[in-house]
């Protein structure tokens, strides 16, 4: 079935696939597990209880998501070798060093400190259990910072030599490590992953905040993680705007074609105007049925009104991207950003006015927003990744060549495989965890079984917390 | 020469994260392979138990040794996993339905059967997996030009399909050990029994693979019979005798931990046995240790790492293990 398909066309799209569920699953863990430590360290600090129940509310949906970041991370740590064996012989000898340090780093950490932080509460005291809780946070963190270095080398890679045998040889690992692009990425991803847990904690407070409104107080616990989310997505939403535009800025010094495509420009321009929405058609070299607005794009881009901003006709047509998805995937980013900073600056006016507690429009606006981290990252992914084909390492190693000499139907079966399984198995842990997050954290339920829930259809998709909301609410 | 004696030193790290692997991931895998023979429930909740706080631990040898592998070994990695492209995948998906359950079994009481299933069927196709990837290698990897240069099923074979059954009972035996060391009362008991056929089939394999594998190719045979290298690779059939001996007569005794120790032994001792078949090559019988290895600058700035880093690993997952120690508490688990 799959021998007329193109073999690198599958492979691709097995790692967009397995990449892309991947992701979703450290986005929230790495917010997660700074949140948990966070909580507990509150509770060592002020001792009350309501932190601890929070800690072991959010700690149960954690073991879920961070179960299922473990498994399709060791996925993803094979599937180099598998579908991208070129790639992996010529740049092995650069990122796989690096790889090897997040293992040692990081995932030992986290592994070696989670069954402490999620059994180990009774075997040792709060201080360890806190310390273990801060070590699993801390190795999430050391794990991003591991593989954005992997990834930006591979987006502005420097520091190395290539041998005879085509292999990148590195020369200096300080500036392969501190390539240009990956401060930039670093902080973008980690703030990323800060506002995607921030939304999700929101969304939930919020629910238990709503539902439980007509019982004339609010429930504290809910209250709490809800005021925590806000404070994080008015705090946290404004500093990731201005990260993002840094990052932007990096990339068009680096890789002004990918900006191009972002931006959806065909032609060099001085004084560009910025394209809210438009067709981009490489096949026609322009961008159709374009809403613009004059000069803004030079000044966003280079600070000036006239500055110039090279168009993707600047560069050789087989090194464009496809630009449709690269232009539409950034817009969605952006508009989710702002999005999540007007909830942020709502919450602010509600917090001012005292109403955080029962302004159930807000309530509302955050549970609908519960998912926009999710969609946002993945977004901002697929702009970064898309928009640096045709490369695997930029300018030294296109993708095409990269590629396993595998036949179609080898990756194309597996894909049908992957597709399955994680829909299944990953579809099944996101329902979990939304039953889950459906549990008040205010109301003692000592039961984990489904038998007390109202029935649902099993294997709903990740985000959806307002249609569980609205679900929720026509059953009772 | 340096190159040369930083590649050799990666080649026993390597092995070690494998070894580790196989150890540590085969006894929880074998928990999960024996769970169709215990339907009690409140066994399979201590069975679980018993290997839920560490399992994520020991699966993370498994990305060292790819990892590791992609670092320093890449011309290695990136002809061994186009080969066993199938085995890989399915080792992998094996590893995903594990993994979930330890979680997912926990957040439902009508699809528990479910995650049962997962737990067990995802362990034991992990495991014959890794036996076939294992037996595959073994046989020998085509490679032309940097690249694999075989076909996708070319994996498959008596041989290889012989070591997946000897891996699936060898991980079996290690996992009944851990439950004879772990539980008490009628589950030990059970343990106990399960030990007993695992171990016996778990020799009878060994036996099988180790006896088939010199006719593989003259080079195995040269190794295993040709002096002086003889003098050590005849030293391990006696060292997994003695270790057998040890487990039967630990089993026997009602000892709790020996068997355990003992199972371990003879998995220890297999693959050295392995790695003097394998020895110089990485890859047999195409890629040596040597022309597999990235560049000295690779070799170098990860082995600093290692060098600080293993220990204190090492250190803390004991520590982890000493925290968890002793009898599972049927009672105990915070779900």
């Amino acid at each position: 079935m799959f021998d007329g398909i193109d073999a690198t066309l599958l492979a691709r799209m097995q790692f967009a696939f397995t990449v892309s569920f991947h992701i979703i699953f450290p986005a929230f863990s790495i917010g997660l597990a700074s949140y948990l430590a966070v909580l507990e360290g509150l509770h060592l600090a002020t001792g009350k209880a309501v932190y601890l129940r929070l800690f072991d509310y959010w700690k149960k949906i954690f073991a879920v998501a961070f179960g299922m970041g473990v498994v399709s991370g060791i996925v993803m740590s094979y599937q180099f070798g598998t579908n991208w064996s070129v790639f992996s012989d010529k740049a092995g000898p650069v990122i796989g060093p690096l790889m090897g340090y997040e293992v040692l780093t990081a995932f030992f950490l986290e592994a070696g400190f989670l069954g402490v932080m999620l059994f180990g509460r009774s075997r040792v005291g709060p201080g360890l259990h806190f310390l273990a809780t801060a070590m699993v946070a801390f190795g999430t963190l050391l794990s991003a910072t591991w593989i954005l270095a992997v990834n930006s080398w591979m987006q502005t890679p420097q520091g190395f030599s290539i041998n005879e045998a085509g292999q990148f040889v590195p020369e200096d690992w300080w500036a392969i490590i501190f390539n240009p692009s990956f401060p930039y990425r670093l902080v973008h991803m980690v703030l990323a992953a800060y506002l995607t847990t921030a939304f999700a904690v929101g969304a939930v407070g919020a629910w238990h905040l709503l539902r439980n409104r007509a019982d004339g107080k609010p429930q504290p616990a809910a209250l709490v993680m809800f005021s925590m989310a806000m404070w994080m997505a008015a705090l946290v939403s404004p500093l990731q705007i201005v990260a993002g535009d840094f990052h932007g800025l990096n990339t068009l010094e680096h890789q002004p074609a990918k900006i191009a495509a972002m931006e959806g420009h065909y032609e060099t321009q001085k004084g560009a105007p910025l394209i809210l929405f438009g067709m981009p058609d490489n096949d026609a070299g322009e961008t159709r049925y374009k809403i613009e607005i004059p000069k803004l794009g030079s000044l966003i881009l280079t600070h000036e009104l006239d500055g110039e901003i090279k168009g993707l006709k600047a560069f050789p047509r087989e090194h464009w991207p496809p630009t449709p998805i690269v232009f539409w995937s950034f817009r969605v980013m952006v508009g989710l950003g702002f999005v999540m900073l007007g909830i942020g600056i709502w919450s602010l006016w509600a917090r001012y006015r005292g109403t955080l507690a029962t302004n159930t429009l807000l309530h509302r606006a955050a549970i609908a927003a519960g998912p926009a981290g999710f969609v946002a990252v993945l977004a901002g992914w697929i702009t970064t990744e898309v928009g640096r084909q045709p490369w695997t390492v930029y300018g030294h190693l296109t993708t095409a060549e990269s590629v396993s000499p595998i036949a179609a139907p080898a990756v194309g079966w597996s894909l049908v495989a992957f597709v399955i399984v994680y829909f299944a198995v990953f579809g099944a842990g996101a329902f979990y965890i939304l039953r889950l997050a459906s549990k008040s954290p205010d109301i003692h339920d000592t039961s984990h079984d489904d038998e007390n829930g109202p029935q649902r259809a099993g294997g709903i998709m990740p985000g959806p917390f307002m249609e569980a909301a609205s679900r929720e609410r026509a059953g009772e | 020469m340096m190159g040369l004696e930083l590649s050799f030193i990666w080649a026993g790290l390597i092995a070690f994260a494998v070894l580790a692997y196989v150890i540590l991931d085969g006894f929880d895998l074998g928990v999960g392979i024996l769970f169709p023979f215990n339907s009690e429930t409140r066994d399979r909740d201590v069975m679980m138990n018993s290997v839920a706080p560490v399992w994520d631990g020991n699966e993370t040898w498994l990305v060292l040794g790819g990892g590791g592998l992609f670092a320093v070994f890449p011309l290695a990695y990136a002809t061994v996993m186009p080969a066993l492209y199938v085995p890989i995948i399915a080792m992998l998906l094996g590893l995903v339905f594990r993994g979930v359950a330890f979680e997912f079994r926990w957040r439902t009481k009508r699809a528990k059967f479910v995650w049962d299933w997962a737990f067990s069927a995802g362990s034991t196709v992990a495991a014959l997996m890794q036996g076939i990837a294992l037996g595959a290698l073994v046989q020998g990897i085509h490679i032309e030009d940097r690249a694999y240069a075989g076909g996708w099923w070319d994996w498959l074979t008596p041989f290889s399909v012989l070591a997946g059954i000897g891996v699936v009972f060898g991980y079996a035996l290690l996992g009944s050990t851990w439950l004879v060391m772990k539980t008490d009362g009628a589950l030990q008991v059970r343990a106990r029994r399960f030990a007993w056929i695992t171990g016996i089939a778990t020799l009878v394999l060994i036996a099988a693979v180790s006896l088939w594998t010199p006719f593989l190719d003259p080079v195995y045979f040269e190794r295993w019979f040709t002096f002086p290298a003889a003098n050590y690779s005849l030293a391990v059939p006696f060292l997994i005798a003695g270790s057998a001996w040890m487990l039967f007569t630990g089993l026997s005794d009602n000892k709790d931990a020996q068997p355990f120790l003992s199972a371990l032994a003879i998995f220890v001792f297999s693959f050295v046995g392995i790695g003097i078949s394998f020895y110089p090559h990485i890859v047999p019988p195409s890629l040596t240790i040597a022309e597999a290895a990235a560049p000295d600058s690779s070799l170098a700035f990860l082995l600093v790492g290692a060098a600080v880093l293993v220990p204190v690993i090492l250190a803390y997952t004991a520590y982890s293990y000493w925290v968890f120690r002793g009898k599972v508490d049927p009672s105990e688990g915070y779900h």
